[in-house]
């Protein structure tokens, strides 16, 4: 028997996207929740909340982008230029708000500015995001190995839905991990915002998902398709199982399930994605077989990822394990 | 040079990017090691001026490392947005390589910093001093990765090319340990220690100036200087090297570096200074000494060497930036090794400490090091021009489908947000070195949160410990 190497690698890729996506998607929330909390003190405690994470969360992206760049170079090549302006601009908004972690400790005078750009960079980087995601599953027109589109092709009111739908959805993502991780003011604050948070993302994920199968006639086929609708059923049920849960723990004021069940929703809208995009990786045109490199490069890279990967990930859900708990404005680790 | 050419501009972009971005590598490579030597020398001797010195820099090292993640992340996107012909030519190559660099900087970030930064109370000195050179390792192997990344497209080795034009590995040790690796790595690294002791040099020597009797600032200038005298000379041998690995490999590099548009079959000078005239191919108002080239590079004084007369026009680099650039390289090596000579005879003289005058130099030549980095990079790079992979693609070839209104655009904002953050970042690392270095010199502010150093396993103990001793 022989490995699928490009399949067992677009798994380990579509896992530190999707590890990326929910992790860094929390701490991006809370700089995208910045502006609507009031109190330096109460700030303080924010960032707290995140700041021992929030790098190893973005590092996720790096893995992401790298591992795309050693394993399927051909995708790599044809979707970074074809998300160029996206992409630049959620790099900038990531250096914003990654310095301002550093930086808002080191002065008193310039703390504002360091706000700003904390909450700022997060929006941008968000937003991005979510019009990189909707140009992406718009479809891209692809001739001679390259990029075959224009420089403004992932600008359509589909991917400014997309831009729009991820930054509420991170915001229902921080404002759930803070409910779970701090008290008082910011967990009132908190409350307040995913309640209406809540309700915009699941109807911006109706939006998105009912236009989907419109952009294109594959993604009809994989959804609507017979016999395959049985396998996808589940789905479009779970997440109505799981906002159920959100809304509920909301309204009865619980602290982990809202958290945890948004989580779980994100995970369903990219199980939704993979089943839209499969087995394409640059969607309708490059397959993952098309695009992989050589099986001797893909084995190259595994032998270390495949050592070094489970330590990351042990060490990662330990170190979320022995930090639970609620965090204040200066007890971060004292 | 067209400034509106989407080629130039998406040069200038990659060139900007990455030469920003080396300045906090090669300084965080140094700090590292000198935070191990640190730790290691408190362990050794219970001086408590040693951890003074550890707690002293560890602050600035997280500053550093910070701003090095950040300009990262960036890199890993750059080859995709402006090279991605180069991507999907070299991918199968060089993307395995830089996942092994992506993956041993996570494994890092994830594990032994924390500790190092935060943790000796609670893991222990010796399990302390473990991370502490867990961390010097560690960015010792991102820099591995990455100059055998750089290296193979000097000194491409190990591949062949399949249907779609793609490089593929056929001997990855081939590929790794390519034939200019191993000068470029230990050069590199020399560099990285050399900048950084300087820069601890300086910081020292300020302090000295100030208050000459202060126990830490004499410590850390005492140890730069000792590595000004030993690795300035040792850097100096491995650049020579380094240069007669390139004549092998890429001569056209040389007879860039040397100014040498014409052949000289019997001895070729050196040329020390002179304005190089692209126009008419030779080096106005040049200073040179008769055929030490020959004698430098070939180990004989009458040795032929080819020039540049002899590539045809459209494959040679641009001379005037690599001949500059060359040379205000060496020119800061050999200050570096006059300030090393300097110290020795005044240590032996028993007036190190009590010589404003050498302490105002070590100042002065504090940031000589990032410009030596910087200006070494420039040689190599542009010296490999007109091509990225050295001999089989072009520079040209490697570039995005792109317009030049979006790669100018965005180059422009690049420009203006590095300026303004690494600024605030750089002024946020002096504003730290301006402090002296005290006894009992505190850690980080234990009531600042925890920010550059990926998934803190520290705080986690420190939560842990505290409900533990709550309950």
């Amino acid at each position: 028997m022989t490995l699928d190497l490009p399949f067992i690698w677009a798994g380990l890729i579509a896992f530190a996207v999707l590890a990326y996506v929910i992790l860094d998607g929390f701490d991006l929330g809370v700089g995208i929740l910045f502006p609507f909390v009031k109190g330096e003190r109460n700030r303080d405690e924010m960032m707290n909340s995140v700041a021992p994470v929030w790098d190893g969360n973005e590092t996720w992206l790096v893995l992401g982008g790298g591992g795309l760049f050693a394993v399927f170079p051909l995708a790599y090549a044809i979707i970074m230029p074809a998300l160029y302006a996206p992409i630049i601009i959620m790099l900038l908004g990531l250096i914003f708000r990654g310095v301002a972690f550093e930086f808002r400790w080191k002065t008193r005078r310039g703390q504002f500015l360091w706000d700003w750009a904390f909450a700022g960079g997060s929006i941008i980087a968000a937003f991005a995001q979510g019009v990189a995601l909707g140009a992406l599953v718009q479809g891209i027109p692809v001739a001679n190995r390259a990029y075959a589109g224009g420089w403004w092709d992932w600008l359509t009111p589909f991917s400014v839905l997309t831009g729009i739908a991820l930054v509420i959805g991170y915001t229902l993502l921080g404002s759930t991990w803070l409910i779970w991780r701090t008290e008082n003011h910011v967990q009132r604050r908190a409350y307040d915002i995913a309640a209406w948070a809540a309700p915009a993302t699941l109807i911006l994920i109706g939006i998105v998902s009912a236009w989907t199968p419109f952009l294109n006639v594959i993604y009809q086929q994989r959804w609507f398709g017979w016999p395959q609708i049985l396998l996808v059923i589940p789905v479009p049920l779970l997440v109505m199982l799981t906002s159920y849960i959100i809304i509920k723990g909301l309204i009865e004021r619980r602290e982990a399930s809202p958290f945890l069940a948004s989580l779980f929703l994100f995970v369903l809208c990219f199980v939704g994605l993979g089943i839209s995009f499969y087995p394409h990786i640059v969607p309708n045109s490059v397959t993952i077989w098309d695009a992989a490199a050589p099986d001797n490069s893909l084995l190259f890279l595994l032998v270390g990822a495949s050592v070094l990967l489970p330590i990351i990930i042990a060490y990662t859900v330990y170190s979320y394990w022995v930090f639970r708990g609620k965090v204040g404005a200066k007890s971060a680790y004292h | 040079m067209n400034i509106f050419d989407p080629l130039v501009l998406a040069r200038l972009q990659f060139a900007f990017t990455v030469s920003f971005h080396i300045i906090f590598p090669a300084f965080s490579i140094g700090l590292a090691s000198y935070l191990a030597v640190l730790n290691g020398l408190y362990l050794l001797t219970k001086k408590p001026v040693f951890m003074d010195l550890f707690n002293y820099w560890k602050k600035i090292f997280a500053v550093a490392f910070g701003m090095g993640v950040v300009s990262g992340i960036v890199m890993s996107y750059q080859f995709g947005t402006n090279w991605s012909v180069f991507s999907d030519k070299v991918g199968p190559v060089l993307g395995p390589l830089m996942g092994y660099e992506v993956l041993s900087a996570f494994f890092l970030e994830a594990g032994f910093l924390g500790v190092m930064l935060f943790g000796r109370e609670r893991v222990g000195p010796k399990l302390h001093f473990f991370a502490t050179l867990m961390v010097a390792f560690g960015t010792f192997f991102s820099a591995f990765w990455i100059l055998s990344v750089n290296s193979w497209m000097q000194t491409p080795a190990g591949y062949a090319i399949n249907a779609n034009g793609q490089f593929i590995a056929t001997d990855w040790w081939a590929v790794v340990f390519n034939p200019s690796f191993p000068y470029r790595l230990v050069h590199m690294v020399l560099a990285a220690y050399l900048t950084t002791a300087f820069v601890v040099g300086a910081v020292g020597a300020l302090h000295l100036l100030r208050d000459r009797s202060n126990q830490a600032a004499r410590i850390m200038f005492s140890m730069a200087m000792w590595m000004a005298a030993i690795v300035a000379p040792i850097q100096i041998v491995a650049g020579d090297f380094h240069g007669l690995n390139t004549l092998e490999h890429q001569p056209a590099k040389v007879m860039a570096m040397e100014g040498h548009y014409d052949s000289h079959p019997d001895g070729a000078p050196l040329i020390l200074f002179g304005i190089p005239n692209p126009a008419e191919k030779r080096i106005d108002y040049a200073i040179q000494i008769p055929k030490l080239s020959s004698l430098i590079l070939k180990h004989d004084l009458n040795a032929p060497l080819a020039g540049l007369d002899t590539i045809p026009f459209d494959r040679q680099p641009p001379v005037a930036i690599v001949f500059w650039s060359f040379r205000i390289m060496i020119a800061i090596g050999f200050a570096m090794l006059g300030l090393g000579i300097w110290s020795l005879w005044l240590r032996f003289s028993g007036r190190l400490y009590d010589t404003p005058l050498m302490h105002r130099a070590a100042i002065l030549l504090g940031p000589s090091g990032f410009v030596a980095v910087l200006a070494g990079w420039i040689t190599t790079e542009v010296g490999r021009q007109p091509y990225t992979v050295y001999g089989l693609l072009t520079t040209a070839e490697s570039v995005s489908p792109i317009a030049a209104a979006a790669v100018g655009a965005s180059l422009v904002a690049f420009l203006v947000v590095y300026f303004a953050l690494f600024g605030a970042g750089t002024f946020y690392i002096l504003r730290l070195m301006n402090k002296a270095p005290q006894p009992h010199e505190p850690g980080l502010d234990p009531d600042e949160p925890i920010r550059a150093g990926g998934i803190m396993p520290a705080p986690a103990m420190d939560a842990a410990g505290a409900r533990q001793a709550a309950e």
